[in-house]
């Protein structure tokens, strides 16, 4: 198939951006989106242009390394993947695909279609783990815990920290991946001795951040490439709420 | 003849690790704190290792290329990891686990290291279940386990099919809870350019910060490489875009030796090759080998009328199938180890009975489904499953998978002692990046074991013997030191080099050469001619690159086509190196498969009488050849047998 391709173009952090046209022919429906863009930046090696820079990894859709915003929608036009997931068969010949990265205060463009995304590790940092060294843990079978609780926390640990629910958000708000953290921790026994102040640390710094506030608008949960429930932050708030009755 | 002293301490190999505890040199707290320790790469690895020696008090430094620790390329492991809990009473133990370990790399694996690996294989679970990763559970609260190829009891221990990602992301809270506390000082996207030697010892590093461009040097008085392996090589490969052999290589050309370079592993079940674009192979985990059952047609006609769309596979009898792996291998059936899985896929798709494309066999849930239900085999598959449907747009519940083996792993690399430490003193190599723990072929759901062994609890006792007599060593100012200042300027040197050439040809096209030369001599059947003919194409295509690559924009800032460059620059060397040791060892071990030795069953055929050995290759110059040297490999526990799966 033959496409237009709208890519954003921004030299790095503190120059102003554009949009730029490139046409891209010859494209299998077969190939990812990425592998679209790296034949579109072949093409763009020989005209001598500096190709597009974009990040990616693994290229399977868990390192969350992926992002753009395609035609409007974090991670393009298909639902539970990552960019890197995403197929040309979701398009048409003679399509035109507007490419932005990621628009949110708390993940500055660095590059083209790549945003900075160390705020997530930030928030994280605060609080985001169970306080224990290595070594002298009881047995793993010390503590029995329930399939049910088990599962749910897993459902929220397969979070890969992209930044979909960020982007998607039109308040900015990071609640959908704290909650993950918060919510998986929570679940577990593990996790339940610092649940209260992992929860206000997380909070606190992701207010610090400039992320925005949750309205529940729930674009986030339909946005989130795992498919993870908007019920992990109302998980964190009741969290967040006793663990700030307790002050 | 050798120079290698591989340190295995005394004893019995069951005593060993308790022996070497027992009288290692240890730092005390108020010394650690004047210790600096690198560690670059952040995967299983080298996050818990980082972590480890945080909470131990030392001053640690953090490399990764990534944006965030989290996205090492451990996060894309999907099926489990063993260990020797016995859990399931289905009589494993720890010797059973060393046991089948060193079998399924073929007796080509260091037997003292194997067993440690073994032994904390059980710690590794504790751990985890600590830090609050949430494994598979039975209804009654306990952990799950299922069976992994290479092993005849269920040992493997899984989070859905992202254990590596549930596993990294424990190692990932450990780090960020050091980074807070301060101990730890964490630099993403940053690559490690450079190894600094200052007297004979590893001191430090020279890195590129990939948004920048800044080149900048880093002491350390001792360093660890965590860096993974070198598939990427081969240019479609199961490996993250950026996995790369580079830090490794450096390493090696200023004196580590590399350990078996040739024992590459082949993963049996990836998604298939679609096109001239291809980017990379996506893997469709092994544990889907628990249920799924693979076949190809058994008459030819059937296998030409399917690559001819005339006939689909749901439509052939159970009678009109060959399921090749139960009918060669009845013991094992589906579950045989990785490189006999693969090399029988190859067998079948050369004869002609390959569907899809023709490099293709089947992967099938129907029975699984009959006798479990859809329910069941969701619960277990669902993640993989809807990834094979979003790329290939067939339903897996309905229809056979299709796959193919493809590169997965590497067994070899950076030799290293029974502590980790390479030939360099204060140089350490941990994880994928090492050799020493899976012989000439890995067993699933070893890697993860093995990465966080030797990150949580190898490394954080081996290097304070070495570290014990560095506390009187002063931390250096690399603005001064000679060895700093030149190793710095020779990385700038060499990228100036790259950024003047401004050929005619991308790095990308380089590299898929490399790729193909690769794939065709140096994969998963070898000889001698395509080995010498690989040799030759590769020093030519190195020539090639150094004349005509093309990199675009400035070195000083965001620049992905010299990131490329400089790692394909790296493999267009290390990929020599490959051939050379897989053309010398003549024998067939694991995923090193020589056509010349073979059975008459197409088996591999090990050489023991003259081939019981790592082959570790030292650096001699650019033009000249590297000097082999050769670590004998001693059983005393495990009597050295033909490995048989049938």
């Amino acid at each position: 198939m033959d496409l237009k391709i709208k890519a954003w173009r921004q030299k790095d952090a503190t120059s102003k951006g554009q949009f730029e046209e490139y046409q891209i022919a010859n494209i299998t429906e077969d190939s990812s989106f990425l592998e679209m863009l790296d034949v579109l930046n072949e093409q763009l090696l020989a005209q001598g242009t500096e190709p597009i820079a974009f990040d990616h990894d693994c290229r399977e859709g868990i390192c969350g390394m992926c992002s753009l915003y395609i035609n409007g929608r974090a991670h393009g036009p298909d639902t539970e993947i990552t960019t890197c997931q995403l197929h040309m068969r979701k398009f048409k010949d003679g399509d035109t695909i507007t490419i932005e990265p990621w628009r949110s205060g708390g993940f500055p463009v660095i590059k083209d279609l790549m945003v900075d995304r160390t705020a997530y590790d930030k928030i994280l940092q605060a609080g985001g783990y169970v306080s224990v060294n290595t070594g002298g843990v009881p047995d793993a079978n010390a503590i029995a815990i329930g399939k049910i609780e088990s599962d749910e926390a897993m459902d929220a640990a397969t979070c890969i920290g992209c930044g979909a629910c960020v982007a998607t958000c039109k308040n900015s708000s990071a609640m959908l991946f704290v909650a993950n953290k918060v919510s998986q921790l929570a679940l577990l026994p593990q996790g339940k001795v610092e649940g209260a102040r992992r929860a206000k640390a997380m909070i606190a710094t992701m207010d610090e951040l400039g992320f925005g506030n949750c309205t529940n608008t729930g674009a986030c949960e339909i946005e989130c490439p795992k498919g993870i429930s908007i019920s992990h932050i109302a998980r964190l708030n009741r969290e967040f709420l006793c663990a700030s009755a307790r002050d | 003849m050798t120079k290698l002293d591989s340190k295995i301490p005394e004893g019995l190999v069951a005593e060993k690790w308790d022996n070497y505890k027992a009288h290692q040199g240890l730092v005390n707290p108020a010394n650690k704190r004047k210790l600096d320790i690198i560690v670059v790469g952040t995967g299983l690895a080298g996050g818990a290792a980082a972590a480890s020696f945080g909470e131990l008090g030392f001053k640690v430094k953090v490399f990764c290329y990534q944006d965030s620790p989290r996205r090492a390329h451990s996060i894309a492991a999907q099926g489990g990891i063993n260990a020797a809990k016995n859990y399931p009473n289905d009589g494993d133990s720890i010797y059973r686990l060393f046991y089948d370990t060193v079998k399924g790399g073929d007796y080509r694996a260091r037997e003292a290291n194997v067993y440690r690996l073994a032994q904390v294989s059980n710690d590794i679970i504790d751990q985890c279940v600590a830090q609050g990763v949430p494994f598979a559970r039975e209804y009654g609260g306990l952990l799950a386990n299922r069976s992994f190829g290479g092993a005849q009891v269920s040992r493997t221990f899984y989070a859905r099919g992202q254990t590596g990602q549930q596993l990294l992301l424990g190692a990932y809270g450990a780090l960020n809870r050091q980074i807070h506390a301060g101990t730890v000082e964490m630099h993403n996207r940053t690559e490690m350019m450079d190894v600094v030697v200052v007297d004979g010892k590893a001191r430090g590093i020279i890195t590129r910060n990939l948004i920048t461009g800044e080149i900048k040097a880093h002491f350390g008085h001792a360093v660890v490489l965590a860096t993974g392996g070198y598939g990427n090589l081969f240019f479609l490969s199961t490996n993250a875009m950026g996995s790369n052999g580079s830090a490794a290589w450096k390493a090696y050309k200023k004196g580590a030796y590399m350990a078996n370079p040739c024992y590459v592993q082949i993963h049996p079940t990836c998604i298939p090759v679609h096109g001239d674009f291809q980017s990379k192979l996506t893997l469709m985990s092994e544990s889907l080998r628990n249920d799924g059952r693979i076949w190809v047609p058994k008459n030819i006609e059937d296998s030409v009328a399917i690559r001819e769309g005339r006939l689909k596979p749901t439509d052939l009898t159970e009678e009109q199938r060959d399921y090749y792996l139960e009918r060669r291998y009845p013991a094992f059936g589906n579950l045989v180890p990785r490189d006999v899985a693969s090399r029988a896929a190859k067998e079948r798709c050369d004869a002609g009975f390959g569907v899809g494309t023709g490099q293709a066999v089947y992967l099938d849930f129907k029975s699984a489904i009959e006798r479990l239900g859809e329910d069941l085999i969701r619960e277990r598959y669902g993640n993989l499953f809807q990834m094979y449907e979003k790329i290939v747009d067939e339903n897996p519940y309905k229809t056979p998978m299709m796959i193919y083996p493809a590169i997965h792993y590497t067994m070899g690399g950076i030799w290293v002692d029974y502590e980790l430490m390479t030939s360099i003193p204060g140089l350490y190599a941990a994880g994928e990046a090492n050799f020493s723990d899976h012989g000439a072929n890995r067993l699933g759901a070893s890697a993860l074991m093995q990465g966080l062994a030797d990150g949580y609890f190898v490394l954080p006792f081996t290097i304070q013997n070495y570290l014990a007599d560095e506390i009187h060593t002063p931390r250096m100012n690399v603005d001064e030191v000679k060895e700093f200042i030149d190793a710095k300027a020779n990385v700038i040197a060499h990228i100036d080099k790259l950024m003047s050439i401004q050929g005619s040809r991308t790095v990308d096209s380089i590299h898929k050469e490399l790729g193909h030369i690769m794939w065709d001599n140096v994969g998963m059947a070898r000889n001698k001619k395509g080995l010498e003919t690989a040799i030759e194409k590769i020093s030519a295509l190195r020539k090639e690159f150094w004349k005509e690559v093309k990199v675009p924009g400035t070195a000083d800032s965001l620049n992905i086509e010299l990131e490329k460059a400089n790692r394909v620059a790296d493999f267009l060397e290390l990929g020599e190196l490959m051939a050379r040791d897989a053309l010398h060892r003549e024998e067939s071990a694991g995923g090193h498969f020589r056509e010349e030795h073979q059975t008459e069953e197409g088996e591999a055929k090990r050489d023991d009488a003259n081939f019981t050995y790592v082959a570790a290759w030292e650096y001699k110059g650019d033009d000249v050849a590297p000097e082999l040297h050769k670590e004998e490999l001693k059983y005393e526990a495990i009597e050295v047998k033909v490995r048989n799966y049938k």
